[in-house]
């Protein structure tokens, strides 16, 4: 018998998750404007009993209508409500459902995703086919509908924007599985004995989460536009309580005597909203071609 | 030496052949496996050899349970892992493993060396303190030739070369009595091939495991079996000593099979032996002797009876009719 060479290494450390956050945010000098347009809102949001110069639904009859002055920056709306004021306050609104229900749909859609994927079968079959009802309506129409059913409030604001974002995430969720589940390190897990559940937080769960991350990214976005659309509409956030969306669909109707809340709410919806799916690009860039990596 | 540790009979896997929801049509069966009988011993290496698709891998999924066997019985180390709950079959896995073909693959991307090789460990000893098991992958890198300063990097830092000794690590940290290899070398530059070779004979010296080395590279099979199982078509062919099947193969597709292996030697004349046609669908497994429709010896009793595996001299069994008379010789 010959004798073994040693195969001795030496290479840089592994820096590979620190690699991808500095790719991520300093590679591009857009997608670090819209990081920090982000972090900007979110600390607008936290900060906003300090920030917000006026209560934002106290009314009075002598500051209807005013244009933009020194003492309300973007003027104010029918009743007098000053909308810096309004859209600052907004903002938590528009944030909190922006990031909680894609979170949550990220965790449901992809425990049912992994689930149907992995063990296949009738659960599959179960899974694949409550997901393909859910895809059949389009997201706001789903959200009307459950609205609807439940009325307004916070938490079914979160409910409903959850389950119209649970599909989405299943089913990114089941197709990776299914590749994921062939690959032989997965059967070697098994050939030693591993358990399932732990061979789906292990090995399956890591291997799957750079499209799922992705996708929570860009959906942020799509969150606060259908919560604006809701509340818009009417069945979102609750007036006087101020949200992106009503604030606009307030504006509406006095859109020639003030058209300040619409343009206010309307640029903050837009480069938020930009600014997550520019976030959500460039995670996907960097992720995208190494395949799972 | 001569334990019976593995005890394989009639073994047989299908696929498909389901019927499908609102359709009255089946989807075509393959069969992968088709009444595999064999026995291996404590400390040998039984080669298996064949065309890809003549569900030689399957057969080693089979063995250890990967897949699970449309019929038969799989005994290892008097077990029948064909009866035994999942829990118990959970437990006989520290009695056998797997060394995969793509080194690539079977290391998980995302977790670290010391992580992947003491994952066995960590199922079947949980009482080990975590400093006992870093010790004991240490260990087990240095016993693969590798240097145990490599255990908190990942995969994707090695060449497949590495990688393969990384997962031959992992396949003996529980010392399993059985070893599957599946063409543990193929993938590999011929260079690094002979190393990892060596390495399993190495081992196998040391620990006194057994290997299912399934392969294709009749070189690498000639070397390191003791004995060859020749499978077409899902079924064995021929079986016996590697000495034997080389110098005088019985059945004709051994023969036209080794007659294919290029020769490192210029000058010999060996006699190829070219079979017509192709291997016919697993879908479609002809009548009686799978190998009849290209088989130069084909006579009527070969579509119509199948032949049985039979002893044709010591030691070795062939299945086909004609075994004793065979004229083709090399």
């Amino acid at each position: 018998m010959t004798a073994l060479p040693s195969t001795r290494l030496t290479s840089a450390p592994d820096s590979r998750t620190l690699f991808v956050i500095k790719t991520v945010f300093l590679g591009n000098p857009v997608t670090m404007v819209a990081a920090l347009v982000i972090f900007i809102f979110i600390c607008v949001a936290i900060l906003a009993p300090l920030i917000a110069p006026y209560d934002p639904l106290a009314q009075s009859y002598l500051t209807i209508n005013i244009y933009p002055s020194a003492e309300h920056w973007l003027g104010t709306d029918q009743f007098g409500r000053d909308v810096l004021s309004r859209l600052i306050y907004g903002s938590r609104n528009s944030l909190i459902f922006g990031i909680t229900a894609p979170f949550l749909a990220a965790i449901i859609g992809t425990t049912l995703g992994v689930t149907a994927g992995y063990f296949g079968g009738l659960v599959d079959r179960l899974v694949t086919r409550l997901i393909d009802l859910l895809l059949a309506f389009p997201e706001l129409l789903l959200a009307i509908i459950i609205m609807a059913a439940l009325g307004g409030g916070f938490w079914n604001i979160i409910v409903v924007l959850t389950i119209a974002f649970v599909p989405g995430f299943a089913r990114v969720a089941r197709a990776s599985t299914l590749a994921v589940k062939q690959e032989p390190y997965v059967e070697a897990a098994i050939s030693v004995g591993v358990r399932t559940p732990t061979i789906i937080i292990r090995h399956i769960v890591p291997n799957i989460a750079a499209p799922i991350v992705v996708l929570m990214t860009l959906w942020v976005a799509s969150a606060i536009r259908l919560e604006a659309a809701l509340s818009f509409l009417g069945i979102g956030t609750r007036p006087p309580h101020p949200s992106w969306g009503n604030i606009i669909r307030d504006g509406l109707n006095n859109i020639f005597g003030s058209p300040w809340p619409i343009i206010g709410a309307g640029l903050a919806i837009t480069v938020v909203v930009l600014s997550f799916n520019l976030i959500g690009d460039a995670v996907r860039d960097v992720l995208d071609p190494e395949g799972g990596e | 030496m001569n334990d019976v540790l593995v005890k394989a009979e009639g073994v047989t896997k299908f696929f498909g052949g389901e019927g499908r929801l609102f359709s009255k049509e089946k989807t075509p069966q393959v069969r992968a496996v088709d009444g595999v009988s064999f026995e291996m011993f404590a400390g040998e290496t039984l080669a298996v050899v064949g065309e890809s698709g003549c569900g030689k891998s399957t057969l080693g999924r089979l063995l250890l349970r990967l897949l699970e066997p449309t019929g038969g019985r799989i005994e290892i180390d008097g077990t029948d892992l064909t009866q035994i709950s999942k829990e118990a079959l959970r437990n006989s896995r520290r009695k056998m493993q797997m060394v995969f073909q793509d080194p690539y693959g079977s290391l998980s991307p995302r977790r670290t060396i010391a992580e992947i090789i003491a994952e066995p460990l960590e199922v079947f000893e949980p009482s080990m303190s975590s400093r006992a098991r870093r010790e004991r992958v240490a260990d087990l890198l240095e016993q693969v030739g590798l240097s145990p300063d490599i255990m908190d990097r990942r995969p994707r830092q090695f060449s497949g070369g590495q990688r393969q000794r990384i997962g031959i690590a992992r396949a003996i940290a529980l010392n399993p009595a059985l070893i599957v290899a599946d063409e543990p070398v193929s993938a590999l530059d011929v260079s690094v091939q002979a190393q990892i070779v060596n390495l399993l004979q190495d081992l196998q010296q040391d620990k006194g495991f057994s290997y299912f080395f399934v392969a294709h590279d009749l070189a690498v099979v000639r070397h390191i079996a003791d004995r060859v199982m020749v499978m077409y078509l899902g079924r064995v062919v021929e079986i016996g000593p590697k000495s034997k099947i080389y110098a005088a193969p019985q059945h004709p597709y051994t023969q036209a099979l080794l007659s294919a292996a290029p020769e490192p030697d210029p000058e010999g004349n060996t006699k190829r032996i070219i079979l017509q046609g192709d291997v016919p669908s697993p879908t479609k497994v002809p009548s009686g002797c799978s190998f009849r429709t290209r088989c130069p010896l084909a006579q009527p009793i070969c579509s119509s009876e199948r032949p049985e595996l039979r002893q044709v001299a010591e030691g070795q069994l062939a299945a086909c009719h004609f075994a004793e008379t065979n004229p083709i010789r090399q």
